[in-house]
């Protein structure tokens, strides 16, 4: 069972950290049902 | 041949009012939760312009102290002394609040922009001492208003109120009633950014030596837009900006692409040069009110000063090759395209790695590289991190993956082709261009032989697109102006001469022979 089966997940990715399509594939390949993504930029 | 990077002009300008009132994180916080703590507290953490003088980061911008000079000294740099406290440096100035004001009236030509005369009359002398400021610029400074007339365009007509040390000192007007394009909020953000080009447009010349009529096209990289409901970014600051800045053989273009717009700006320039449609292109760019304040939260939750009360400026003049000027490499460009991907792996490796192996280049070939140079000091408490330095992380990481440093020399490589970032959080200020003053004369005097400077850009904030955006390319040594463009009109008179030469020779020869 993936670690993350079964859950909705809300990812917020930081532009010049992890961007927001970089995490979205890491959390459906664990498993998680992606409600809402996006990248936001703080600089 | 390569075109040249022959001068480059770096401004900020002093905003503490423009933060309470023009960003948007301040205005944003109005509308949701007025009643704030936060909104309470800010204007207890606004600097002084004096303080923003004595501020290193600021200093190395306008050219007062170098990227290392910086480096030596300990973060966080707000709560200390810089070694330099000057308004005007070797790149450009720090303009304070009042007078930024107006060169905005003088930037408008739309009669948008009144301010109060006694305001004026204070002002006026303070911006005619500038060096930078000519005659004609001068020429251009309205009498001003009464404050009962300001009252009005605010109050009953819409104007948006211009502020100085909380007192109301002005307008900008909206400029139709209907269209929200040119409303007072929108025109107030376009006039600020056309003004800090224009100073920027002012101080590129100066220091380049540039004869302002012999600048032919300007291409202006900021990030507002422009234009009326029928065409909303139809543009053209570049054009606007040279008419006030006296470049009078000048037409341009506005370049866009969020923070990678400057790189991809140098870019079209440095090919119009060496494609020979233009002699001398600059690329230039004012700053942005929205941006101001934006981690204001976290700098007041600190108990910090509000360190983004500046907003900035810059333009580098692009010129045929003199056989002297650091030359812009068009073969080495980094590119991050549609299906490149975005996993910061991804991203670096089509910016660096890719460009400089497609050229036989190894990532330690690069003596600096200048990604996104914001200021730590900002960053770091907002929780964004030091972004420079997490880019020559993973550029280092990358040359250790590919075989190109040891792993035990990784810790070592930011300080050896990275630089401590100084540049404020204004977008597409810091992105890549500000060490491009720096790196010129950095290479002129042989400190560096090349340097990389990287461009990236958001573009999902437009919501037009998920993806990401970058490019870049190298600036390197002059190789000599080899004129590789076929035989010179002094070649081909030689060749002519001796061929003559040679016959009047044979002719005399068979003479003799006779």
């Amino acid at each position: 069972m993936s670690l993350l089966n079964g859950s909705k997940v809300i990812i917020i990715g930081d532009r010049d950290g992890i961007p927001g399509p970089a995490i979205e594939e890491c959390a459906k390949a664990a498993g998680a049902e992606v409600v809402f993504s996006s990248t936001e930029c703080f600089v | 041949m390569n075109s040249v990077i022959k001068g480059a002009g770096y401004i900020l300008s002093h905003a503490p009012d423009m933060v309470l009132h023009n960003g948007t994180t301040q205005t944003t916080e109005k509308v949701v939760n007025p009643n704030s703590e936060y909104l309470v507290e800010l204007p207890k953490h606004l600097r002084s312009y004096e303080q923003t003088l004595n501020y290193m980061p600021n200093q190395v911008y306008i050219g007062n102290m170098t990227p290392d000079e910086l480096a030596q000294h300990a973060q966080p740099w707000y709560n200390q002394d810089a070694p330099v406290k000057e308004r005007y440096g070797k790149f450009g100035e720090i303009m304070p609040q009042d007078e930024f004001y107006l060169l905005m009236q003088v930037s408008d030509v739309f009669d948008l922009v009144e301010l109060e005369k006694d305001f004026v009359a204070d002002v006026k002398p303070r911006l005619a001492a500038d060096p930078i400021i000519t005659e004609s610029i001068m020429a251009r400074v309205k009498d001003g208003v009464s404050e009962e007339e300001v009252q009005h365009w605010v109050n009953e007509e819409g104007a948006e109120p211009l502020y100085n040390n909380n007192k109301l000192i002005g307008c900008v007007k909206r400029a139709h009633d209907v269209d929200v394009n040119l409303s007072a909020h929108v025109l107030l953000e376009d006039l600020a950014c056309k003004a800090g080009s224009v100073l920027a447009l002012l101080y590129c010349v100066k220091n380049s030596g540039i004869n302002p009529a012999d600048v032919e096209y300007v291409i202006d990289c900021a990030e507002e837009a422009c234009g009326d409901m029928n065409q909303r970014g139809g543009g053209n600051f570049a054009k606007a900006a040279a008419e006030i800045a006296g470049l009078t053989g000048a037409t341009g273009e506005d370049v866009r692409g969020f923070c990678a717009a400057p790189t991809h700006a140098m870019i079209t320039a440095a090919s119009l040069v060496k494609a020979g449609t233009y002699k001398n292109v600059i690329v230039t760019a004012g700053g942005c009110t929205a941006k101001l304040g934006m981690n204001g939260k976290d700098h007041v939750k600190k108990d910090m000063p509000i360190l983004e009360d500046m907003m900035g400026g810059f333009a580098v003049l692009v010129s045929e090759n003199d056989g002297v000027n650091p030359e812009i490499n068009l073969d080495i460009l980094g590119r991050h395209t549609v299906g490149t991907g975005s996993s910061p792996q991804a991203v670096i490796s089509s910016l660096v790695a890719d460009p400089l192996e497609r050229n036989g280049l190894k990532i330690t070939d690069i003596d600096k590289y200048s990604p996104e140079m914001q200021n730590p000091d900002i960053t770091k408490p907002a929780g964004a991190g030091d972004v420079p330095l997490a880019n020559y992380k993973m550029i280092g990481a990358l040359a250790v993956k590919k075989g190109e440093l040891e792993k035990k020399e990784l810790a070592a490589f930011p300080e050896k082709h990275g630089l401590t970032g100084w540049a404020p959080t204004q977008g597409h200020i810091p992105s890549g261009v500000p060490y491009i003053g720096f790196a010129r004369e950095d290479i002129l005097s042989g400190k560096i032989k090349n340097a990389m400077i990287i461009g990236k850009g958001s573009l999902f904030l437009g919501r037009m697109t998920n993806l990401f955006d970058g490019v870049s390319f190298v600036i390197q040594a002059n190789t000599g102006a080899e004129d590789n463009s076929g035989v010179s009109e002094d070649e081909v008179k030689s060749l002519i001469a001796k061929a003559m030469k040679d016959f009047a020779m044979t002719l005399m020869g068979e003479e003799e022979g006779k």
